[in-house]
């Protein structure tokens, strides 16, 4: 009978508990009518980091070790054609064709990248870092197709 | 224009009226549902249907109406469509007998309160029907369920009105609430403070509303009696069910709360403002308790509520004949 009554009791202290959290303020973050203030441990997109010797370009050997390991193959990746030797001689043709390392191509998916970092974590180079951007929103979904080169041509210019 | 014809256009009137105040209501009951539940989590609730979410019971309702309504292979067609039209169809009447303002009753009647207690029993037949007529072992499940406990809890409801009938000494829920004053310590509450507890509680179970939902419990019983419904079968249980709420919380402040009865402002803003709070207080309790455990309910109704009520029965009587 006591317990019965302590339990009606309890009733009332949750009712209490909720009509407060009624009146407290609210834990959402209304994106994106307001920003959000903790975006430290955001992922978002990747990018590719600039080679600190020669800033025009990426780090990216294409070894496509990233593309190997993407789990939802979000990444493409082209190697540099060699160049066609131009009327070099034999003992030259070797150093001549050596084939440049890098990406020609680059493209990667968000709407396929589930953020789990395996390429930046196994990228040989470290050339693979997220961006940290929350504000990739589209009704389109081609807005999602980025071409991660592009940033660097942009700067050529 | 004769007499007859008069009282024939002023029904046709009443009914056209409550249809529309029962359809604004429910829309808005909706709305304020999900908001308060977001309030209570503290989140916005719907938001972006309109300015704060204001559209949303219609973008609700046009889903509902757009999807296509199945029908169980094995299930009885009769049975099966019949459930929802009787879930929905007796709540319009029921909120006839009840006065919303000085003259705003649909349909004053001398057994009003007998009326909304007799129609609101074909309810327990709609759940019947519905699980009956699904062909699905968990629909069956939930509708037993559902009928032993709306059957349950209409014992103490009815001994808790019937206090309230002894005091006020008519069933005309008209004048009842005409015998209250405007300020609550004239009220019914102030006679009859158990009853209205043991009838709040009845009603909380008499709509399937949590604590008391394990019938239709998504988690436990995949919706229990109305699984089987889509689109509008769905939906009218859904109306039934709000209407349901407010038919009884409108009855509550006849009862209770002084209706209509009010200082300053006109009866039907005071009589709208009671039932309101009451509905409040009714999705209080749903966003705060967690949800009985089936012998649990049967417990509370048969070892407390019954002999609570009845106990508050007989003390009215002797108090009314000793005093």
């Amino acid at each position: 009978m006591g317990e019965d009554v302590l339990g009606l009791w309890s009733l009332v202290k949750g009712l209490k508990i909720t009509g407060a959290f009624f009146f407290s303020k609210q834990v959402t973050v209304h994106y994106p009518r307001a920003g959000v203030d903790n975006l430290a441990t955001f992922r978002g997109p990747i990018e590719l980091v600039p080679n600190p010797e020669d800033p025009a370009g990426p780090l990216c050997i294409a070894c496509m070790t990233c593309a190997a390991t993407c789990p939802t193959g979000a990444i493409l990746v082209v190697k540099k054609n060699a160049l066609k030797p131009v009327d070099a001689a034999p003992d030259q043709n070797k150093t001549a064709r050596k084939a440049p390392k890098g990406p020609a191509k680059f493209t990667y998916d968000y709407t396929l990248c589930c953020q789990c970092g395996l390429c930046a974590e196994n990228c040989p180079k470290g050339a693979i870092r997220f961006s940290g951007n929350p504000y990739c929103a589209s009704i389109n979904k081609k807005d999602f197709e980025f071409d991660l080169l592009e940033k660097f041509r942009m700067n050529m210019d | 224009m004769s007499f007859d014809e008069i009282q024939l256009i002023r029904m046709i009137v009443a009914v056209v009226a409550t249809a529309l105040f029962v359809a604004a209501s429910v829309i808005f009951l909706v709305y304020l549902e999900r908001k308060v539940a977001g309030h209570v989590h503290r989140r916005p609730g719907p938001f972006e249907v309109g300015p704060h979410g204001m559209l949303q019971t219609v973008a609700d309702a046009v889903k509902l109406l757009s999807k296509q309504p199945l029908k169980p292979d094995g299930a009885d067609p009769v049975l099966f469509w019949l459930a929802p039209i009787a879930a929905f169809a007796p709540t319009l009447l029921l909120l006839l007998p009840i006065p919303f303002g000085p003259i705003l009753t649909g349909f004053e009647v001398n057994l009003g309160l007998l009326l909304i207690l007799a129609f609101s029993g074909i309810n327990v037949l709609a759940l019947c029907l519905a699980g009956w007529g699904s062909d699905n072992k968990w629909a069956m499940l939930g509708a037993a369920r559902s009928v032993a406990q709306a059957v349950g809890y209409e014992i103490p409801l009815l001994l808790a009105v019937l206090a309230v009938t002894f005091t006020s000494g008519t069933l005309n829920l008209s004048e009842m609430v005409a015998q209250q004053g405007p300020y609550p310590w004239h009220w019914n509450i102030m006679t009859q403070p158990l009853a209205f507890f043991i009838y709040f509680v009845c009603a909380v179970a008499e709509t399937n509303r949590n604590p008391f939902d394990l019938p239709e419990a998504e988690s436990e019983l995949t919706a229990g009696f109305h699984t089987e419904y889509s689109g509008m079968g769905f939906g009218l249980f859904f109306l039934a069910e709000y209407t349901n709420m407010i038919v009884v919380c409108s009855v509550c402040t006849a009862l209770f709360l002084g209706g209509w009865q009010g200082p300053f402002l006109p009866g039907f803003w005071w009589f709208l403002a009671k039932m309101y709070v009451l509905l409040l207080v009714m999705m209080w309790f749903r966003w705060t308790f967690p949800r009985l455990r089936f012998d649990q309910l049967l417990n509370l109704n048969w070892k407390w509520l019954l002999p609570l009520s009845l106990l508050n029965l007989l003390g009215t009587a002797l108090v009314m004949k000793l005093f």
